[in-house]
């Protein structure tokens, strides 16, 4: 085994990890300082810790999704966790138990660490009031993603060498979007200039008051910007008149090689994944040079592994 | 009549030069009203004024005394329906076109509710393609505001946008779902295109065939309450209030959606309004015998609802007056009242029935003019409605008090069901020009 970092002077005041909302810029700084440390640690050979031996960390994803949760799962095992995926195909949810029935019922199993994904906003909060562990959120509907926000600011940082000051044009369905709301709070508390780029019918009432500014012309919102994060569409929207079609997206708010070159030349591009390429992004940007897409799924699991330890440390018995 | 192609090409050719004097220049754009001279040269007006007479001309130029009468700028005619693509057997681009120049209209445009409907850029600019080639007069696209008109999906504002469609519409079917109609508005705001809807509410119109009232139960025929339109209306215009975007209403008939209407504009809501010549100059009364060619949506409706409009528009509280020129044949209308469709032809006869409002002193020429001219150009973004220098030559020139009687026989529309059959009007088109050309001269008809 590997030894563990040394721990971080700063302490992590919080039992949960709710949402970006309830963090300080200094927790930011001290979740991300930690999580790149086990960056390093992610690159070697020998890759597994001890911090979480004899601990329980369960994965309750209501929503599914591949990525989130084997980044979680990854994170748990590589500081030493007993790790647990519930999914809610294999669930007793399905068969009509209520969140908080559910919530009893793993209560009882004396998990340490939940890690939820939910479909409601506000599920997790709801949830995390009823267990005596610690919990995570790994999304609640369109309120918040607080790892995906934190591995985007780890990007970020290691990227641009700072946080304060860079101009982040986040670009497209920001309506449904937890990943937008995490990445404005992290972005705004830090001292980034952010920018929304999205048709009117995909920005939600009142963003602006949100200290963002708004854009909708792409080229005009990622202008001089130094990353340029892009949303997924959901194919789904095109239904409910909000969009017009796949066609018109692409040829105002695709991001191509023509419209990034009216970012800095050294720009970033990021994409919480999974890419409709040829609707938000061609595929020529996706894998292009200032693509930093696969990397930010590398920083994820250096994130959650940050976000679990500093709970953990707060664990009774610790 | 020949056709010469597109109007937009006749700048390029040689075209000669053509000098009005002694003219009453009517020109809205600016509030000129007086006796004068207008030359028109390589498409375009190269001067306009009091200081232009017959000898100020150049010697190539053909020389018109206008004895007083009227030029003014050609009408823009916000609401037309052809039957191309799909149904031409009721009217092409082409027999339109020719009413339209015979009738003052040197821009039409079209409403997307042809078979295919006009929702897509490839049919956009096939429509464009066509009226190049066939119409006489300029032709623009109305684009449908949802995908088929299903009132669902939000079409390509920004695509069809720039494949020149030059407003956005569900045609004659209303957005029954105010969510989709939010989304539209919210959506066209971000281009800046006008979205105009047909406020009428269909559950309220059921099976109404005619204005609410003493007339249509004398007649035996179900009604459609002002209600139906004044509702749709008022939850339209608080939508543009939440949404933003460009909002036009057609065509209203209730002078009950007059102080709706006047609310949105004094909060200054980007809200404008037309009214169809129908509503402006008939009223239920004209249903008489059940007669077909004025069944209409929105209805004629009360003497009382006529006047109020007639004063919207003289005040300009009401913006625009649409021929809404809708051609149906015996097929269509050949039927009882109540099985027909609606709809009546007005290209030919739009500026004659409008200035029955002049002769009444209702309304001054000069804002009838606006009405069908300035006013619709300016909200299309079009470059008409104009006599200033510079501006494209389309023109009328037109005696307002010459007497005619409309007869069916010598209507160039392809579909004949006028309102007007044998109505006898006061003032005629003597010649309009579109780019320069002159595409109607009464005189050598």
């Amino acid at each position: 085994m590997t030894a563990a970092p040394a721990p971080s002077p700063i302490t992590f005041p919080h039992r949960h990890l709710l949402g970006i909302d309830q963090l300080s810029p200094a927790d930011i700084v001290s979740l991300l300082d930690l999580a790149d440390g086990f960056v390093d640690i992610n690159r070697q050979v020998e890759k597994k810790l001890s911090t979480l031996r004899g601990r329980t960390q369960i994965n309750l994803f209501f929503e599914a999704s591949t990525r989130t949760q084997s980044s979680f799962e990854l994170a748990g095992k590589r500081l030493g966790a007993d790790v647990m995926n519930m999914s809610v195909g294999s669930s007793s949810v399905k068969k009509g138990e209520t969140l908080l029935d559910t919530a009893v019922t793993l209560h009882a199993m004396h998990p340490d660490l939940i890690v939820v994904r939910h479909h409601s906003a506000g599920a997790v909060e709801l949830l995390a009031r009823k267990v005596g562990c610690s919990v995570v959120n790994a999304g609640d509907g369109a309120h918040e993603h607080p790892t995906q926000a934190l591995l985007d600011a780890l990007t970020m940082r290691r990227h641009k060498g700072r946080l304060q000051g860079l101009t982040v044009a986040i670009c497209g369905d920001i309506l449904h979007s937890r990943v937008a709301r995490s990445n404005i709070l992290l972005l705004s508390a830090v001292g980034a200039r952010v920018r929304l780029v999205a048709p009117s019918t995909l920005l939600p009432a009142g963003i602006e008051r949100t200290g963002v500014e708004i854009y909708t012309d792409l080229g005009t919102g990622i202008r001089d910007a130094d990353v340029v994060m892009m949303l997924r569409l959901q194919r789904e929207r095109m239904q409910g008149a909000l969009v017009p079609s796949v066609r018109e997206y692409f040829h105002y708010f695709g991001l191509d090689a023509a419209k990034l070159a009216l970012a800095r030349p050294d720009a970033i591009v990021m994409h919480p994944g999974p890419m409709n390429r040829g609707v938000e992004i061609d595929s020529d940007v996706a894998d292009g040079p200032q693509s930093v897409i696969r990397e930010q799924v590398e920083m994820g699991v250096a994130v959650r592994m940050a976000v679990l330890e500093a709970l953990a440390r707060n664990l009774p018995n610790a | 009549m020949a056709v010469w192609g597109s109007p937009e090409r006749f700048e390029r050719e040689r075209v000669a030069p053509v000098g009005f004097h002694n003219a009453r220049l009517v020109d809205p754009s600016t509030g000129r009203d007086e006796i004068g001279g207008l030359l028109v040269r390589k498409g375009r007006i190269a001067d306009i004024g009091s200081h232009l007479s017959a000898e100020t001309f150049p010697e190539d130029a053909e020389i018109v005394d206008a004895g007083g009468k009227v030029v003014a700028p050609g009408l823009v005619d916000m609401r037309v329906f052809t039957g191309e693509p799909g149904f031409e057997h009721r009217e092409t681009i082409a027999s339109a076109s020719r009413a339209a120049a015979a009738g003052g209209v040197t821009t039409m445009v079209c409403m997307p509710d042809t078979d295919p409907v006009i929702d897509d850029v490839a049919l956009v600019d096939y429509v464009q393609r066509l009226a190049r080639g066939t119409s006489i007069v300029r032709v623009r696209p109305m684009a449908g505001l949802t995908k088929d008109l299903n009132g669902v999906e939000i079409s390509e504002i920004g695509l069809l946008s720039e494949a020149g469609a030059v407003a956005f519409t569900n045609g004659r079917r209303p957005i029954t779902n105010a969510q989709t109609m939010r989304r539209a508005l919210t959506y066209a705001r971000d281009f800046d295109a006008l979205i105009v809807h047909h406020p009428e509410d269909p559950d309220l119109v059921g099976e109404g065939v005619m204005h609410e009232g003493e007339t249509a139960t004398r007649l035996g025929l179900p009604g459609i309450p002002a209600e139906a339109e004044t509702v749709m209306l008022s939850r339209d215009l608080k939508l543009v209030g939440l949404a933003g975007g460009r909002y036009h209403a057609g065509q209203l008939s209730a002078a009950a959606s007059l102080k709706t209407l006047r609310r949105a504009k004094d909060k200054n809501l980007p809200v404008t309004a037309g009214v169809s010549i129908n509503n402006l100059t008939l009223n239920e009364n004209d249903v008489g015998a059940y007669r077909t060619f004025v069944k209409l949506s929105p209805p004629l409706r009360t003497e009382d609802d006529r006047l109020g409009l007639v004063e919207a528009l003289s005040e300009g509280l009401i913006d625009v007056i649409v021929s809404s020129h809708d051609p149906q044949d015996v097929e269509t209308k050949r039927h009882p009242f109540a099985e027909a469709e609606d709809g009546a032809i007005g290209l030919e006869t739009l500026l004659a029935a409008a200035l029955r409002l002049y002769h009444s002193g209702d309304v001054p020429l000069i804002r009838l003019i606006d009405a069908m001219s300035t006013r619709p150009a300016g909200l299309l973004g079009l470059e008409g409605g104009s006599l200033e220098a510079g501006k494209p030559a389309d023109i009328i020139f037109f005696d307002p008090d010459m007497p005619w009687i409309v007869k069916v026989d010598e209507l160039s529309s392809r579909s004949k069901n006028t309102p007007f059959e044998d109505a006898r009007m006061q003032g005629r088109v003597l010649r309009t020009i579109v780019a320069g050309r002159t595409v109607y001269d009464y005189g050598s008809r």
